[in-house]
């Protein structure tokens, strides 16, 4: 890692991701992931999670197998993914197309004081995915090479593994809304419409 | 265990159970319990399958399935119960409907001791989250425990295990 240096910003990185999300479903994994996607402009598809760390990646997993035809976005952190790191061969196997992962790598636990985290010591997300199958794996360090993810997480056949490598500078906080209730029910509703209450 | 001549009906009951209830997607870490309905739903091409590295990902995976409009079942050993406990926190937050096969281990008659804490613990730990818990330990009455479970799931937005009995599975053996 020590020839890279980690210059890109997150909430400019995610706002840049979320421009082309066209009617993807976007499934938030916790903590700065979920307040960036927040800041970008809250959606009726967008799910946050505040909490199941480990889940973002399979809960993309199930809504990408149960809607086929539409691209399912996860967009969370080192952090998260670590915590979750079987999902890398359970989506593998599972195979889903549709389905993009993007890893907003900061190599820090941004919640609880930025302590570095596994892949600040060269844990490599992207290598460790496409040793476990997924077709497509790619790492952006800079802008040219965020902008040349674009098509990989937004239309090319999946399952999709993206690593974004982003820098620690502070960012406002921006929360999104938090009873999942609520989050839920307007997902179904703007994704099945009146068959989301039968 | 039971060899083809002497295969019980169960499994093949509660797999008719899952399709009358339009379930699609079924998340399993296997078990010999389940060997024969993870066989079932393999082989269906209506329902996708998804086998899982840990239980706690059946959580998150059939959340996202409703999320997407499709039921689903996870599929587990009791030993699997724990591991889902933090990510069964989003199912009581979100009221996500979820369904739980769950076969025993610790349970009638265990040989193997280090199945035990978790066997015996697994109802406890699935109520301490807000599990609705049924047992089963009678075979003639699994299907129609599991029948009332996915309703209950499904209908009333509640995430339900089932408890399988190892009196209804019989007991692994050891000795050849």
């Amino acid at each position: 890692m020590a020839e890279h240096k980690l210059t890109l910003n997150r909430r400019e990185a995610v706002a840049r991701i979320l421009t082309d999300r066209g009617d993807a479903l976007l499934i938030t994994g916790l903590g700065s992931p979920t307040w960036d996607v927040a800041a970008a402009g809250d959606h009726p598809n967008n799910f946050y999670l505040w909490g199941a760390m480990g889940g973002a990646a399979v809960m993309g997993l199930g809504l990408a197998l149960a809607q086929p035809r539409r691209r399912v976005l996860v967009i969370t952190g080192d952090g998260e993914m670590v915590l979750g790191l079987g999902a890398l061969a359970t989506i593998a196997v599972a195979a889903p197309g549709n389905l993009a992962v993007c890893v907003i790598d900061n190599e820090r636990y941004g919640e609880t004081g930025m302590q570095e985290g596994h892949t600040a010591a060269g844990v490599d997300l992207v290598g460790m995915a496409a040793m476990a199958g997924w077709p497509t794996t790619a790492c952006a360090w800079t802008e040219e090479e965020l902008e040349a993810l674009m098509p990989a997480i937004h239309s090319e056949p999946g399952p999709v593994f993206a690593t974004v490598k982003v820098n620690a500078d502070p960012v406002p906080l921006v929360l999104p809304p938090r009873d999942g209730t609520a989050l839920r029910s307007r997902f179904r509703q703007a994704l099945l419409g009146e068959k989301a209450f039968e | 265990m039971t060899d083809a001549a002497t295969e019980p009906a169960w499994p093949d009951e509660i797999y008719g159970v899952l399709k009358e209830a339009d379930v699609e997607q079924i998340c399993y870490v296997p078990d010999a319990g389940h060997k024969v309905l993870i066989e079932r739903c393999v082989a269906d091409n209506e329902i996708t399958t998804v086998l899982l590295t840990t239980e706690e990902e059946g959580v998150a995976v059939l959340s996202g399935a409703w999320l997407g409009g499709q039921r689903g079942a996870l599929l587990m050993q009791s030993s699997g119960v724990g591991n889902c406990i933090n990510m069964l926190g989003m199912v009581q937050e979100c009221r996500f409907p979820l369904l739980m096969l769950v076969t025993m281990r610790g349970d009638w008659g265990e040989f193997n001791p280090w199945q035990t804490t978790m066997g015996q613990g697994a109802q406890a730990a699935l109520e301490a989250v807000g599990v609705i818990v049924h047992r089963v330990d009678d075979a003639a009455l699994a299907a129609e425990t599991v029948q009332a479970a996915t309703r209950f799931a499904f209908s009333s937005y509640r995430a339900v295990a089932v408890l399988i009995g190892q009196r209804v599975i019989g007991f692994k053996e050891f000795a050849n």
